[in-house]
């Protein structure tokens, strides 16, 4: 699978580790649900990392587009809810 | 549906739109890929606005520390001269400048990772619209219209998707540096009134500046002063007529630049 860290680039991943990654995954988005702005970011730290160790990066030159889109390192509660709502932060 | 899920469907479903533009979709091609140049040179542009301004604090840090220097140095001076409350108001300021220094290199850290970041992005995504130019002329001339449709849709998403990240990176560089701006634009007024420059060197500043240089050129005077009275009596009584001239015009001369020595000439008359 190809997962895009936004910011980073692309990283193939196989569907072991993808679905390793789910329970972290699942942290994030119960961390943005109640707002607790701490574990969100340990969580979303804990999932990049977890992306960038299992993942080998994409070709750059590649035209693919990801199966899995995840924020990038620096992104705040607020920006990711916004990104989760259709026509908040990505540009159209 | 998981984060990451929701997210990449709604970068796919945005992707999509951009897909609709054109009545042959071979023109699709080459409208996107003048989108894509477009983009590139967008964050081109973006690298140089986030040097452009991180060089500009760097700037004003550099300002702020010789600033600092600057009182530090007369601090040690007044200490020298055994004037604790000089050197006191001196580290005053200068502990008010450090906080400013501390805040800007900061900000100059930021704006060095924003910076990197969109380089990095630049360099993603010239990548990606090379590999889009070269599917682009592969599908003009090998698919009729209908048939390019689906290669079309292939190259498209993949690009859509790099540039809405491409375009995010550059909203949020944009939005680090127009606040980070509006700051430096309060500092580099505050520098260029003169307020900050003021603390040390020219009005309030200038009572600690003006206060040591009249205790140096007292102290000079003093010793000169001593000087001549330890030599032999005679040179001494000379001295009384000829020197007096001596003694006159000495500190009338350095009292040139410091306006208030004047009066230090003239308690030397006396």
């Amino acid at each position: 699978m190809i997962v895009r860290i936004l910011g980073e680039g692309q990283y193939d991943l196989s569907d072991d580790a993808v679905s390793a990654l789910n329970d972290v995954d699942a942290k994030v988005e119960s961390a943005i649900e109640a707002g607790d702005d701490a574990s969100f970011h340990t969580a979303l730290t804990t999932l990049l990392d977890g992306v960038r160790t299992a993942g080998v990066p994409h070709d750059a030159d590649s035209l693919d587009s990801s199966d899995l889109i995840l924020p990038m390192a620096d992104a705040t509660l607020g920006e990711v809810k916004d990104m989760l709502s259709d026509d908040g932060l990505i540009p159209g | 549906m998981s984060m990451w899920q929701r997210i990449s469907l709604i970068f796919r479903s945005k992707a999509n739109k951009a897909l609709d533009r054109a009545e042959d979709p071979r023109e699709t091609l080459d409208y996107s890929y003048q989108r894509q140049l477009d983009l590139l040179a967008q964050v081109r542009r973006g690298v140089a606005d986030v040097a452009t301004s991180r060089k500009r604090v760097e700037l004003q840090v550099n300002q702020l520390q010789a600033q600092s220097d600057k009182l530090q140095g007369q601090a040690e001076q007044a200490i020298k001269a055994s004037r604790e409350d000089l050197a006191r108001e001196a580290l005053t300021r200068k502990s008010g400048l450090t906080t400013q220094i501390t805040d800007l290199k900061t900000q100059q850290t930021q704006l060095q990772g924003e910076e990197e970041k969109l380089t990095l992005a630049q360099q993603r995504l010239s990548a990606k619209v090379e590999a889009f130019r070269t599917r682009k002329e592969t599908i003009k001339a090998t698919y009729t219209a209908a048939e390019a449709q689906t290669k079309i849709n292939e190259a498209m998403s993949g690009i859509g998707e790099e540039m809405g990240d491409v375009g995010m990176a550059i909203q949020r560089a944009e939005d680090k540096t127009a606040q980070m701006q509006a700051r430096a634009g309060a500092i580099d007024e505050l520098i260029a009134s003169g307020a900050l420059e003021d603390a040390s060197s020219l009005n309030q500043g200038d009572d600690i500046a003006r206060e040591l240089e009249a205790m140096s050129s007292q102290t000079e005077v003093e010793a000169e002063l001593a000087r001549l009275k330890g030599g032999s009596a005679p040179q001494a009584i000379e001295g009384g007529q000829d020197g007096g001239e001596i003694l006159q015009a000495e500190p009338q001369a350095q009292s040139q630049a410091p306006s208030q020595s004047s009066g230090d000439s003239s308690e030397e008359q006396k």
